[in-house]
């Protein structure tokens, strides 16, 4: 693996003794004594470049970090906890709370891992919903990372793009769901609402004018030399160390390991549609930066595959031992009134086994494992958090860099508290 | 998609509703089976994708301690599982010198459950705090809003001290335990955070 170096001069414009301009180098001889003297430096939890709740203490030896310790637990609110006593429908509240920037996609997880429990088939409209689902989120949570990074770096722009951007999602989601953020849209065999009318024009007309905006991006960005200072070299993790820290999703695949959840354990038939696999080089801050940016393409390209073989028919699967009776049946029709019923207040059943589904959520691989006794309520549901491990190599990654790089190699994790403390 | 031969101190193997293999290991052997998996040319279970626990409601049942494990080289999934029963020790061996991410994951499991890892260099609780007092969470003796009442889980909240957000060994950081107030020194060499070594004279 090549390394690359930037070359830059560390020195800043000052006046000698003279009056004359000149040009004071950076690296100020070692004051003798100050060498072995570390310092303990605490940032967070209240911090906006530590991007939520997260606190690192951190040793420093002048600049330079020797250990970083982060801190964790304070937004612990015990979802897996609460999820072994709720219905599997009562669960998926829940999950839009974990990773909060991208809730349709955790919802989409959680679903397609409850219905591998019961071994529900669902419908191909309802499919291809969810693909869509889930590649907005997959927008919105890298416009989310593109702007807080760029703004921890000192770029401004970029973050009134990405966020203009992601507000057109938001839009798209509140039509569909009703909620900006808490869209808990699926349920267990389907979803809570087809998508509205007007809603593919409105998608249609954003895949079409989202290019422009990345291209954007990448123009003030990609090619500008604080840019590329700040980033190339920083945090790098070889293929190796990457796989051996367990990273998942954009961070492993920077690394130059070509995993991917959709290709090569295709749910949601993505095997189907047409996309690359982003895969970096370096596996630095910088190739992190061109994964993510390249994804968002990607992404663009599967929605509007999507969008062209949208399927018509139901969203749900005709079982109403799962799916609740439509509201004017239940109250007119001595069945579905039963149905309804039932299902509210006991719950859709699962048989007794486990189930673990993986899903390409946009932090990484979000895994989603339940185990039944046979009853409505899973004895135990067990999120994997994709950016809590991906976090975890962050004490490896900022070893030996400046204090300034550990806020980028922070930035580029993509942690999103909800989920590491979940 | 499983493991070609048997794998060292396997019990018996299941299938999962999802379609996995899983395959449950004797506790002492854990070690040699994982080292068997990740190592053995044809098996290359090179990434550990998650550790967890689970307990079932039924307290006759054993603790299972679940190891997701991937090829990434073969693409291929196996599931490793350890039984523990509740009358024993709950102790496993730690994977931590195989693959770095079990790490954080060990030390939740041992937050969670109060399952310990013999062989993690830093087993600590990660998502509570360390002076956590009520229990492992996750565990099915463990009532949903906690051992102690309200009242008692606001009295401890307020009344943490500002050093006690910081381990003894980051206070030994710059000697910082020597520059705290000396009511903050007092209560740490009180031992209510273990008892702060003297400062050479």
């Amino acid at each position: 693996m090549s390394k690359r170096t930037v070359e830059l001069e560390l020195a800043t414009p000052g006046v000698d003794a003279q009056g004359r301009a000149t040009r004071v180098p950076l690296t100020a001889a070692a004051e003798p004594g100050l060498a072995e003297e570390h310092m303990l430096v605490n940032i967070g939890p209240q911090h906006p470049a530590t991007h939520g709740v997260l606190r690192l203490v951190v040793e420093l030896d002048g600049e330079t970090v020797v250990r970083c310790i982060p801190h964790l637990g304070y937004l612990h609110s015990g979802f897996e906890k609460l999820g072994e006593y709720r219905h599997y429908n009562q669960i998926i509240p829940l999950t839009d709370r974990t990773d909060y920037l991208s809730p349709m996609s955790n919802n989409v997880g959680f679903a397609l891992a409850a219905e591998t429990l019961m071994g529900i088939e669902i419908t191909p409209r309802c499919t291809v919903l969810r693909v869509i689902a889930c590649e907005m989120s997959r927008i919105i949570s890298h416009m989310v990372w593109l702007g807080t990074t760029s703004i921890d770096l000192g770029a401004f722009t970029p973050f009134l793009w990405a966020f203009q951007e992601r507000e057109r999602i938001y839009d798209l989601q509140e039509m569909w769901t009703g909620a900006r953020l808490t869209t808990s849209l699926t349920r267990v065999g389907g979803l809570m609402a087809d998508i509205p009318d007007g809603f593919v024009e409105k998608l249609r007309h954003f895949t079409q004018t989202f290019p422009k905006t990345l291209a954007e991006i990448d123009g003030v960005l990609t090619r500008n030399a604080v840019w590329a200072g700040r980033t190339q070299g920083v945090g790098t993790l070889t293929a190796a160390e990457a796989t051996n820290h367990s990273l998942s999703g954009p961070m492993l695949r920077a690394s130059g390991v070509a995993y991917d959840v959709r290709k090569d354990k295709p749910y949601l038939g993505y095997e189907t549609y047409d996309f690359d696999v982003v895969v970096g080089e370096h596996g630095d801050v910088f190739d992190r930066y061109l994964v993510r940016l390249e994804e968002c393409h990607q992404s663009n390209r599967i929605l509007q595959q999507a969008l062209d073989r949208l399927p018509d028919g139901p969203i749900n699967v005709d079982d109403p031992r799962v799916i609740l009776p439509p509201k004017t049946r239940a109250m007119s029709d001595m069945e579905a009134m039963i149905f309804h019923f039932k299902q509210v207040m006991e719950g859709v059943k699962a048989p007794v086994g486990e189930a673990y589904v993986g899903i390409e959520n946009p932090k990484g691989e979000l895994g989603n494992y339940l185990v039944s006794d046979g009853t409505a309520k899973p004895v135990r549901w067990r999120i994997r958090p994709p950016s809590f491990i991906n976090l975890s190599a962050l004490p490896r990654m900022a070893e030996g860099h400046l204090l300034s790089d550990l806020i980028a190699i922070n930035a580029s994790v993509d942690i999103v508290m909800g989920e590491v403390d979940r | 998609m499983t493991a070609s031969s048997p794998v060292p101190g396997a019990l018996r193997s299941e299938i999962a509703r999802d379609g996995a293999t899983i395959v449950f290991v004797a506790r002492d052997r854990l070690l040699e089976a994982m080292t068997w998996l990740k190592e053995t040319p044809g098996e290359e279970f090179d990434y550990l994708v998650d550790v967890t626990a689970v307990e079932f409601r039924d307290r006759e049942r054993p603790l299972e301690v679940v190891y997701f494990l991937r090829s990434l080289t073969r693409r291929a999934d196996i599931r490793i599982k350890v039984e523990l029963s509740t009358s024993d020790e709950l102790a496993v061996d730690s994977v931590y010198h195989l693959w770095r991410g079990a790490d954080w994951l060990e030390r939740e499991v041992f937050d969670m459950f109060g399952i310990t890892f013999r062989g993690h260099p830093d087993l600590r609780r990660i998502l509570m705090w360390e002076t956590y007092a009520e229990g492992y969470p996750l565990r099915k003796s463990f009532p949903l809003r906690g051992r102690f009442s309200r009242a008692e889980q606001v009295r401890q909240a307020l009344n943490v001290n500002p050093e006690a957000n910081y381990s003894l060994e980051e206070l030994s950081i710059a000697e910082a335990a020597g520059d705290l107030p000396d009511d903050m020194r007092d209560r740490l060499r009180r031992g209510e955070r273990g008892v702060i070594p003297e400062p050479p004279q």
